[in-house]
């Protein structure tokens, strides 16, 4: 496998955003291998691990593709109607690229509005992108750490990083 | 504060009128700036207040810095081994001395003139002594000052800002039972793993406390848990009988329970199997409850290990021993806006694998992010956004199951749990208790 270019996976992460802000879920959790992770650590812990210590989204494959599935129900009452959400992403860096995996690191800025109060998520994500020829990339971990000290005035954290 | 008739609307503000079977609450407890004003004098300076756990001290100088009630204390345990919660507030001119949210040291210097205090409180040190007064060298009013009462019950750990306080065991009153089963889950004890989850809502803080052991909400604010959870391990809530999940008692002093054995979905790591966990998981859920059998007695192992309970003690701590345990407090920083932190329990000696469930366990459901309570704290900002109209629709509705609270069987489904906590709330407010 020939290195990626960064054009690429910024193409890759610009498509990924834009899933996500027009309530694509489905599609999005189609992004992802079937061993995916998606992890959210508390805002304490950055560093730590899902495994022993508490963290605030620690999603397998399984529960991946059921978070999206649920926040499109309109039971899932935090995000029904749906908010707006823009997520910007930025500084995108191949942390190490060459093999069938990508290792990237890229700034977000996610933008929520509801009920008339916005509320900002700022961020570092951290992918690991399986490269293939015949399907472009695919994710096998996503980990968004947030540049947060408490999700406050937030409350929640129910919409996709 | 409040005017002579505004203390007439606060002692109307409960309407418990048991022989007709009718509870209300006033919605302007949820608005009005002078009652949250009275509540820190009345509930929050006098009350216990959950300050944390043992486990977070564990070590000779090992500290935690957090707010209780709205202030910033220090937790720690000093080079002897001894507890301590200071007011995290320069005995000088005020600066927080501590600045960190938890680590270990033998002592905390002021960042700004430098004085300098051991781990125990005491002034060690300050920057160009000479010009203080010989009497005011070594004078223990500039000690870091100690909140006035502080008490631990099975690992659990209170503060009191009322010097006066009757002792935590006799007003934790019935919780004290509860408290223990949940310190037993473990054989080697219990403790709080890294990590916390910390949120709030734009919302009145009581909102939560209501909310927190509240069954008649479960089929309908959390109608996509539990769709996940049925498609998942095809098992489903009984909450279509009164009493299908679960009983409530009034613990006395505000707390309150509401338990069950076996009649909820989820798993428990301590210990209910599910799917998921494979068949390695189940074997290790049996083993869990043979080896608690054997320090506890078959029927408490049963209890510990196949029931649920959501412990309500007042005015701001829950533990909720669910599909994992969360210790939950939260405080008001305004009328409409309340601070949560949110920590998990866990045996000390857990398996690495069983750890692993039990954090992934917690997530499906609990926590800013989980798949339900983010609807929880929408539901509270929904309320709270209602009272705007609080002037036209004055009351709150918290009638169920009154007319059988004193029997047998309280269902978990009703609200008695609520009403526990305002009739303490409004005795309190009033006057009538201390
Ligand atoms: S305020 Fe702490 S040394 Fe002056
Ligand atoms: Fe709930």
């Amino acid at each position: 496998m020939s290195a990626v270019s960064r054009a690429a996976v910024e193409d890759f992460l610009f498509h990924e955003a834009d899933l996500l802000d027009s309530w694509r879920l489905e599609e999005w959790a189609a992004l992802f291998t079937e061993d995916a992770r998606y992890l959210v650590p508390a805002t304490d812990r950055p560093d730590d691990s899902p495994a022993s210590s508490l963290y605030l989204i620690y999603d397998d494959h399984g529960r991946l593709v059921e978070r999206a599935r649920r926040l499109l129900k309109r039971a899932a009452h935090a995000e029904f109607p749906h908010s707006r959400t823009r997520h910007t992403v930025t500084n995108v860096r191949l942390l190490e690229n060459g093999g069938d995996t990508a290792r990237v690191s890229c700034n977000f800025v996610v933008y929520r509005s509801k009920r008339e109060v916005m509320d900002i998520y700022p961020g570092r994500s951290e992918y690991e992108l399986l490269v293939s020829d015949a399907a472009g990339f695919r994710i096998r971990l996503k980990k968004s750490v947030l540049d947060l000290e408490a999700l406050r005035p937030h409350g929640k954290l129910s919409i996709i990083l | 504060m409040f005017d002579q008739p505004a203390s007439d609307w606060l002692r109307d503000s409960v309407r418990d009128e048991k022989s007709r079977g009718v509870f209300r609450v006033h919605r302007r407890v949820f608005t009005e700036p002078g009652v949250l004003a009275l509540e820190r004098e009345r509930i929050f300076d006098r009350c216990w207040l959950y300050l944390g756990h043992v486990s977070e001290v564990a070590e000779p100088g090992s500290f935690v810095a957090r707010k209780v009630g709205g202030r910033p204390l220090i937790f720690n345990r000093d080079r002897s081994g001894a507890m301590h919660a200071f007011f995290n507030s320069c005995p000088h001119r005020g600066a927080m001395v501590c600045r960190e949210r938890q680590g270990r040291s033998n002592g905390f210097v002021c960042p700004y003139h430098g004085w300098s205090f051991a781990s125990d409180g005491r002034l060690t040190g300050q920057p160009l002594p000479e010009s203080y007064a010989p009497d005011l060298r070594g004078d223990p009013s500039l000690n870091l000052h100690e909140v006035p009462k502080l008490a631990e019950f099975r690992g659990f750990v209170f503060v009191n800002f009322d010097g006066a306080a009757d002792s935590l065991e006799n007003y934790l009153a019935g919780a004290c039972e509860y408290l223990e089963i949940v310190s037993q889950h473990g054989e080697a004890g219990m403790e709080i793993l890294p990590g916390s989850q910390s949120y709030g809502a734009r919302a009145n803080w009581k909102l939560l406390q209501e909310n927190s052991a509240d069954g008649y909400h479960a089929n309908t604010t959390h109608a996509t848990y539990f769709a996940y959870v049925k498609a998942r391990d095809g098992a489903v809530l009984n909450n279509y009988v009164r009493g299908g999940f679960g009983r409530v008692r009034d613990l006395g002093n505000g707390h309150a329970v509401s338990e069950s054995v076996g009649a909820t979905p989820w798993g428990r790591p301590v210990a209910r199997w599910i799917p998921p966990w494979g068949e390695a998981g189940k074997a290790e859920c049996d083993a869990i409850q043979r080896r608690m059998a054997a320090r506890l007695g078959e029927e408490r192992a049963e209890i510990i290990c196949k029931g649920d309970r959501n412990l309500l003690i007042f005015p701001n701590l829950v533990v909720n021993d669910i599909m994992a345990v969360t210790v939950r407090t939260f405080s008001p920083v305004a009328p409409d806006r309340f601070e949560v932190e949110a920590w998990a329990l866990a045996p000390k000696d857990e398996s690495a694998f069983m750890r692993d469930m039990r954090l992934r366990s917690f997530l499906e459901f609990l926590g800013p992010a989980g798949f339900a309570t983010p609807d929880d704290v929408e539901m509270l900002e929904l309320c709270q956004q209602g009272y705007a109209a609080c002037s036209a629709v004055e009351w709150n509705d918290l009638s169920r199951g009154v007319l059988d609270e004193d029997g047998p069987a309280p269902a978990k489904q009703d609200e008695l749990q609520m009403r526990a906590f305002w009739r303490r709330w409004h005795s309190l407010m009033t006057g009538a208790a201390r």
